[in-house]
């Protein structure tokens, strides 16, 4: 027997081999391939203009106008390098680092607006502030997906919380004249749909997704009804909603290119600002918060120390779609300014692909919300100005962001042990 | 402080888990609780814990009536419990798993993560034991979990503690030390209460003990009482702890692992660079803890891990990268570690489940139709020949006991001409009597010139089947010993020690 006694949890890890994933390489490969066809080969003459400043911003910074073509090659070739790089990480067996795959990104989406805005103007504030526009109801549906499915309960149903929340709020700010009273009608709105939810799911465990889906479609057949046979009876007192205006913050609404971007917006938008950073802070580093996530990771050791699993779900849901029900006010209060059918659009849907893409994170589902804002308001943006790209592919564009985002880029990403489990107690 | 169960009864159904169960735990004792899988041990606990509610009687500490209405009253009374699946979440550090539930907060509710660490470690060195904090749990060896459950139970200033066989889960060597801890505790006053079936663990460390039977206390024990005497208690009848084994007549070399290598989806080596043989005739054991390569090295074999590399050879044809159907049909029995996932459909009748592997032909497919007859036939020849205890052959086998539903699956493994049985725990969570029955069957099969590999992280298994013994240890083999190879050199093998002086086989 050997002198030295191994001591038996001496935590070893197991030993590992290196598994080379060329998943990353392989996809910057062809986009890199890509950017060369298309800014390069295919390159358009002329001269791409930028505009950079918005007429109230503190230091006017002077428009950019740059060469088409060279433009794209330079582009081009950097991100071949970048590509070609990710190659040589890999072959050392490490992985990709993230702030090269956003650097790529970046370059890439650089060559393709150059390339686009060929004797044309691209106003680089206004494609910002759009983006943010459009992310807002995404993040307020995110967050909503973060709470309940980091409780364990999937959140199909964001859609439905969000269109509840648009139609609510339309209806009692037009009513009552207040778009604060709009507000708190729309937290109610989603409130109830997620309370249909947390009923069925928790305590008649209904299959979640289920559960979900049927409620999206029904939100949607009941707003859907009721806009055509009594909203349009009498639009002026039931579908004019006042609006927020839009709060100018001082010096920080001035910055060049951000300034307007982040600090010239509505109420709702400075509200989420709020919310996300609340429920960051909340989730990690409160007592609510390790509750939470035991619950969602693993009910029965939660139970076991106290507590009440149930319970907790069926509040943290009812959180949520106030959240998502207040995101669904700035369809009606923030931009449009009145309720259309379906006027989320799907919305919804692709805030629950910026949970998974967010991994279950306050700050990353944030960070996803707002990458589908800018696809989304790039092809508008893009449409206007009279893309080369026929406009049915802009259309798309979206939704093959999110595809690429949750499908091939998110990489291990773990949602929450019991997520779409329900607890029972035997 | 004292605790009393007075006339406990819990019902499921028709069913009557605890029947009039009292039992009396002095302060400062170790009391064990003794009895087989399924005797109502842990319905008693988790009744006690205030997971279930007790239909009669009633628990009193220190002489007071208690009413429990979750785990959480109990706690707050000073019952803790040591689960035996333990209540951690992986993904937290130590401190959030210690915290939970009573968590020290600062203003708002913001967690007072420097008072949970100082917590932790305060009642880590009242105990010796060595943890970091901040460590996640699911990074840490079992035998360390175990101890961060204690700790999260005496953070609580649990005065009784449960410990639910805590011993399944660990090394000879860390069962070792969980009896150091357990005779800590009592020093310090704590009073416990140690569910176990393993015999010797009992005599080690128990000042009293009482067995269950079927739901029932059918009396109390003294640790001085033989293995024999506390077996046949347990199970109600005399019982062969040791089963008759002649001497193995061997053959050639059947299946012949060489430099086989498993690979995770996350690169870690699960079973690293091992070659063994196992030769007709014989049965190979692969011993050691759970966890250390032998699920993967099992499926390895059947086909069903996508990563290998290396050799795996039965009667000299290749085995690696052949599908399951491959394999089965190269006569390879198997019995799965995890009989209600793998071994059988329980929505499924046992004869349905008796023909589950042989669903490609003859005899019991004919031109895409099901012989029904047939398989009544045969079901019913294996029903009495396995002793199955079924109404009859159309009974669902999730409604079968668990001795009754792996005799099915042994039933079906062993009905085809095999040239290889592969049986992973293949007596896990079975009553005594069963493990008799499948235990004898699987000599048999060696002894009519089969090669058998049974994989197990029952040391007694291990040593009442095996003509040789291969240990595993974090992927790789250990070593691989005679079958009379003493347990103390085994379990220092299962710790991933080969000790010099022993000879290899």
């Amino acid at each position: 027997m050997s002198s030295q006694t191994l001591h038996p949890s001496a935590g070893v890890a197991l030993e590992r081999t290196v598994v080379k994933n060329w998943k990353g390489p392989i996809a910057l490969s062809i986009f890199a391939a890509l950017s060369v066809l298309l800014f390069g080969v295919f390159a358009r003459p002329g001269t791409s203009h930028f505009r950079l400043s918005t007429s109230t911003d503190f230091v006017q910074l002077p428009q950019l106008d740059v060469p088409t073509t060279l433009t794209g090659w330079i582009l081009a070739i950097v991100t071949v390098l970048l590509a070609a790089w990710s190659v040589w990480i890999v072959s050392q067996s490490r992985r990709v680092p993230l702030w090269l795959t956003i650097g790529f990104a970046i370059v890439f989406m650089a060559g393709f607006l150059t390339w686009v805005a060929a004797d044309a103007l691209i106003p680089i504030p206004g494609l910002l502030i759009g983006a943010v526009s459009l992310s807002v109801p995404l993040i307020f549906g995110a967050m909503s997906g973060v709470i309940s499915e980091r409780s364990g309960v999937i959140n199909i149903a964001i859609e439905g919380q969000l269109l509840f929340g648009a139609f609510a709020s339309a209806v009692v700010a037009s009513m009552t004249g207040s778009p604060w009273a709009g507000l708190v009608a729309a937290m109610v709105a989603g409130t109830l749909v997620s309370f249909a939810l947390a009923a069925f799911a928790i305590k008649y465990i209904v299959d979640q997704i289920i559960v979900g889906v049927v409620l999206n479609v029904l939100v949607s057949g009941l707003t859907g009804f009721l806009y055509s046979k009594v909203l349009t009876e009498n639009p002026g007192f039931l579908n004019t909603p006042p609006r927020f205006d839009r709060i100018d913050i001082p010096i920080l609404g001035q910055i060049p290119i951000i300034g307007p971007v982040l600090f010239d917006q509505t109420i709702i938008v400075y509200f989420m600002y709020i919310v996300v950073a609340g429920v960051a802070y909340a989730l990690f580093r409160t007592r609510w918060g390790l509750r939470t996530r035991s619950v969602g990771e693993h009910p029965q050791a939660a139970d076991t120390v106290g507590i009440k699993v149930n319970l907790r779900r069926f509040w943290n849901v009812s959180l949520a779609g106030a959240i998502a029900g207040f995101g669904g006010a700035y369809f009606t209060l923030g931009s449009v300014g009145s309720f259309t059918k379906d006027m989320t659009a799907g919305a919804g849907f692709i805030a629950l692909a910026a949970v998974i893409f967010g991994r279950w994170d306050p700050i990353r589902a944030m960070l996803a919300g707002l990458l589908f804002g800018f696809a989304t308001n790039l092809q508008s943006v893009l449409g206007i100005i009279g893309s080369p790209v026929p406009s049915q592919f802009m259309l798309m564009l979206p939704y093959v962001v999110t595809i690429f985002a949750v499908a091939g880029l998110v990489g291990q990403s773990r949602p929450p042990a019991n997520d779409g489990k329900p607890y029972i107690k035997s | 402080m004292k605790l009393e169960l007075k006339g406990i009864t819990k019902r499921f159904g028709a069913l009557v888990a605890n029947d009039h169960i009292s039992l009396v735990v002095e302060p400062g004792e170790i009391h064990c609780l003794l009895g087989e899988n399924g005797a109502g041990k842990s319905t008693l606990m988790n009744v006690l814990y205030g997971l279930y509610q007790a239909d009669e009687g009633e628990i009193l500490l220190d002489d007071v009536v208690q009413n429990f209405h979750g785990p959480g009253d109990a706690m707050a009374a000073g019952i803790g419990m040591v689960h035996q699946h333990f209540m951690l979440i992986p993904v937290f550090t130590v401190a959030e798993n210690v915290m939970l539930g009573h968590e020290p907060t600062s203003f708002g509710g913001r967690l007072n993560m420097a008072k949970a660490r100082e917590q932790v470690r305060e009642i880590s060195k009242r105990f010796g034991f060595d943890l970091d904090p901040d460590a996640i749990v699911g990074d840490l060896p079992v035998g360390v979990q175990q101890r961060v459950e204690i700790i999260k139970a005496l953070s609580r200033d649990a005065k009784v503690l449960v410990f639910d066989e805590p011993t399944a889960v660990l090394t000879p060597q860390e069962t070792d030390e969980l009896m150091v801890i357990m005779k800590q505790l009592r020093e310090a006053g704590t009073s416990i209460v140690f569910i176990t079936h393993k015999l010797r663990e009992v005599r080690e460390v128990a000042d009293t003990i009482t067995v269950i039977r079927l739901g029932k206390v059918v009396g109390e024990a003294s640790p001085t009482a033989s293995n024999e005497e506390l077996a046949s208690m347990m199970v109600g009848r005399a019982i062969e702890l040791t089963i008759e084994k002649g001497k193995a007549k061997l053959g050639e070399p059947a299946l012949v692992v060489n430099k086989l290598s498993v690979i995770d989806p996350i690169g870690q080596l699960v079973v690293n660079n091992i070659s063994f043989d196992v030769k007709e005739g014989e049965i190979v054991a692969i011993a050691g803890v759970q966890g250390n390569g032998q699920t993967e090295l099992v499926e390895a074999i059947m086909g069903l891990q996508p990563k290998v590399t290396g050799e795996i050879a039965l009667g000299g044809k290749s085995l690696v990268g052949r599908s399951v159907r491959e394999v089965l049909d190269a006569g390879v029995g198997f019995v799965p570690e995890d009989r209600n996932e793998d071994g059988l459909v329980s929505e499924f009748t046992i004869a349905e489940n008796l023909m589950l592997d042989r669903s490609t032909g003859e005899p019991f497919v004919k031109y895409g139709g099901l012989q029904l007859a047939v398989l009544a036939d045969f079901a019913e020849e294996k029903l009495t020949e396995f002793d199955i205890r079924a109404q009859g052959i159309a009974t669902h086998a999730g409604n079968l006991s668990g001795g009754n539903q792996q005799k099915v699956v042994l039933a079906r493994e062993l009905s085809r001409h095999l040239s290889l049985l592969v049986a992973a725990q293949p007596t896990r969570g079975l009553d005594v009597g069963s493990v008799e029955f499948v235990h004898t069957r699987i000599v048999e099969a060696r002894d009519s010139g089969v090669p058998v590999l049974v994989v197990s992280t029952e040391l007694d298994e291990v040593v009442a089947l095996a003509d040789r013994i291969a240990v595993m240890y974090r992927g790789g083999i250990v070593g691989i010993v005679p079958g009379d190879t003493p347990r103390d050199v085994l379990g220092l093998m299962m710790a991933g020690e080969m000790p010099t002086g022993g000879k290899a086989a």
